[in-house]
């Protein structure tokens, strides 16, 4: 397993490289530059001043050497400094990744919360009343984006109900109680989203396995319709479902974007966004870079779970 | 003389269908059984005759697909079709126990062998995990399974087709039920398996003086093991004799049919056996009458009008059929 685990760790060298290649070059293609922002800011600037900050912050090198430079930097665990700030980018990530990784982590909590309990459910009750309902439910939560759920909570119960969620973060270790009341709303909306396909794929699967000739042993051996959900069939429907969990990371980062936005959230993803506006490249490279790692370390997580959960691959 | 003991299973005038998109189909139609204690019953018929079906139908199992449109199951003089859920699954594993065909996909991949062996122990002695895995370990023994006690903790996935079959009957076996029910349990398996899996099937049911339900397709399997033969076509018994009655003096020309597809002792190696002839009805659209008389070499006129009934020929020896002699 250890081996298995440390090979994979090396194949994600050239997939992160790649990566990082293509957020390089697509930063610098879109119009506008960081140079022209910030002398937009200072009318007294002129086209020699222009050539001193450009010099200054590196960016008249051609980009390739830009780009090893900032490998070269990333090998050494310098991630640069943000243009704007003119902090180091990896204090930025520092402070910023915990606080997705809290929002990302509550919102998987309420996304199978959510998910797996309604999917077995549908999928127990097929073609009832109650499956349809969860079906629907499904459906709609596919079909609604974020953003819009989101602002449709911050603007109707102030409207009816006088009550608008909590916007003023504070750190978890700070008092958790108040931490959580202003998390909890976007972690709410980002796992009700990802629930949708996750209580589809459930449903599917329990109704699978529940077909499955060993559930007709189980049941010949007298086993109760609980036990048979919960020792039988469970393990087995959900092998497909923690892949499923693993493809939706990066879904679960991309909301992450749109909900810190509307909640001012200080994380990741606001920090991205502020530092694609303002073309803070080394920001936006090191924001990415961190995502890469993270959606890759996620799906090395769900290899291993396959494992926990699915003895033929354990003993390969 | 004292009279004959009642019968462990009885069941009498059974009835089931399906629906389906196609219709209703009638998987099983009238069919009446006994099997006394310790006694092996042996039900053959081709694929599609309502065997698995009959089975099902003991341990309520047939699922949401199929409902029983008629007759009684008495078991040790209780009625299994009318026990609730909880009743029925308090006799399922412990009284009557079952073993199904695919040893491949009949045992749950995530669980280990030890668990599913130990696991009906559990669940109708109450005893703790820890000792019903002792007896467990025991049951892997007893069906022979090499080094039986190191290997609770292997996965299903480990073991071969024969193997898993042996730990299927372990299984069967776990809480010493009056009547197991072995549907086809050698059909998945070798050749070269199948004369060990029954033989060994047959031995521990007779230790743990069970009745043996065997159901098969091969009559040539039956000779060795049945006390009795209930052969089945199209969701009816056409003919039920003792083994060696059924052997010696076949009534029904399905029942000829299938012994002349055996291989005798005395065949040459490679001849074509003779097969009947045709397809057994479509069960969605019986025909009226014999559903037999499409293949059947003696058809009469009768035959085409309502089914015949199973009528006694000679001493415990039954047939459906208007044939004179
Ligand atoms: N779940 C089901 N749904 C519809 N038809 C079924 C179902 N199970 C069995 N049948 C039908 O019942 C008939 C008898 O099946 P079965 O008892 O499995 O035959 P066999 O003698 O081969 O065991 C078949 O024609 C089959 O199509
Ligand atoms: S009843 Fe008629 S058709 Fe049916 S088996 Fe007997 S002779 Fe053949
Ligand atoms: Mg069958």
């Amino acid at each position: 397993m250890q081996a298995y685990i440390a090979r994979r760790l090396a194949a994600l060298v050239p997939t992160l490289l790649f990566a990082s290649l293509i957020v390089f070059i697509s930063m610098r293609l879109i119009p506008g530059d960081v140079i022209d922002l910030m002398l937009a800011q200072n009318d007294i600037a002129t086209g020699q001043d222009r050539a001193k900050i450009e010099a200054a912050l590196g960016l008249d090198q051609p980009m390739y050497v830009q780009y090893f430079r900032w490998i070269w930097g990333v090998l050494q665990g310098d991630l640069g400094i943000s243009l704007w700030q003119n902090v180091p980018v990896a204090d930025q990530l520092l402070a910023t990744l915990p606080i997705t990784f809290e929002l990302g982590f509550l919102a998987l909590l309420v996304a199978l919360t959510v998910a797996l309990p309604i999917g077995i459910y549908s999928a127990m009750r097929q073609d009832t009343a109650g499956d349809y309902v969860a079906r629907s439910f499904s459906l709609l939560m596919l079909a609604v984006p974020g953003f819009w759920l989101g602002t449709l909570v911050m603007v109707f119960p102030s409207v009816w109900w006088r009550w608008a969620p909590d916007l003023e973060y504070t750190p978890f270790f700070e008092d958790p109680l108040k931490n959580l009341s202003h998390m909890i709303v976007p972690a709410i909306l980002l796992g009700l989203s990802m629930s949708a396909v996750t209580m589809r794929m459930t449903r599917t699967m329990m109704l699978e396995v529940l077909r499955q000739d060993y559930i007709r042993t189980a049941r010949a051996k007298g086993v109760s319709e609980r036990l048979v959900i919960v020792r039988h069939a469970l393990r087995n429907g959900l092998i497909p479902v923690v892949t499923l969990i693993g493809l939706q990371a990066p879904l679960l980062i991309g909301g992450a974007v749109i909900f810190e936005q509307i909640f001012v959230v200080p994380g990741m993803g606001l920090l991205l966004l502020e530092a694609v506006f303002q073309r803070d490249y080394p920001v936006v490279s090191g924001v990415f870079l961190v995502v890469g790692v993270g959606v890759l370390f996620i799906n090395l997580v769900v290899d291993v779970s396959y494992g926990w959960l699915d003895p033929k691959v354990r003993h390969q | 003389m004292s009279l004959p003991a009642p019968a462990l299973l009885d069941i009498s005038d059974l009835s089931v269908s399906f629906r389906t998109d196609r219709g209703t189909v009638r998987a099983v139609q009238g069919v009446s059984l006994e099997v006394r204690a310790g006694e092996t019953l042996a039900i053959v018929g081709e694929s599609g005759s309502g065997k698995s079906v009959t089975a099902l139908s003991i341990l309520g199992l047939l699922g949401d697909a199929g409902s029983v449109d008629g007759g009684r199951i008495l078991f040790d003089g209780e009625d299994l079709l009318a026990l609730d859920d909880d009743a029925i699954r308090d006799i399922r594993g412990d009284r009557i126990a079952m073993i199904f065909q695919e040893p491949m996909s009949s045992l749950n991949p995530v669980l280990t062998v030890g668990k599913q062996v130990a696991e009906p122990i559990r669940l109708h002695r109450r005893v703790p995990w820890r000792e019903a895995y002792a007896r467990a370990a025991e049951l892997l023994e007893r069906v022979r399974i090499p080094d039986a006690a190191h290997r609770l903790g292997d996965y299903p996935h480990h073991f071969s087709g024969g193997m898993r079959q042996r730990v299927m009957i372990a299984m069967a076996l776990a809480c010493r039920p009056r009547l197991i029910i072995a549907d086809e349990p050698t059909t998945a398996l070798d050749v070269t398996v199948q004369a060990q899996i029954l033989a060994l099937l047959k031995e521990l049911t007779r230790e743990a003086d069970s009745a043996l339900i065997l159901i098969t397709h091969d009559l040539g399997v039956v000779a060795r093991y049945a006390d009795r033969v209930a052969v089945m076509y199209a969701g009816r018994i056409v003919e039920t004799a003792p083994a060696r009655t059924l052997y010696g003096a076949p009534a029904h020309p399905y029942t000829e049919g299938l012994m002349a597809s055996i291989p005798g002792v005395d065949g040459a190696i490679g001849a074509r056996l003779p097969t009947i002839e045709g397809q057994p009805p479509d069960l969605a659209r019986l025909p009226p009458g014999c559903p037999f008389a499409p293949r059947c070499q003696h058809v009469l006129d009768v035959c085409g009008t309502v089914p015949p009934p199973l009528e006694r020929v000679a001493e415990r020896h039954l047939r459906a059929c208007y044939r004179d002699g």
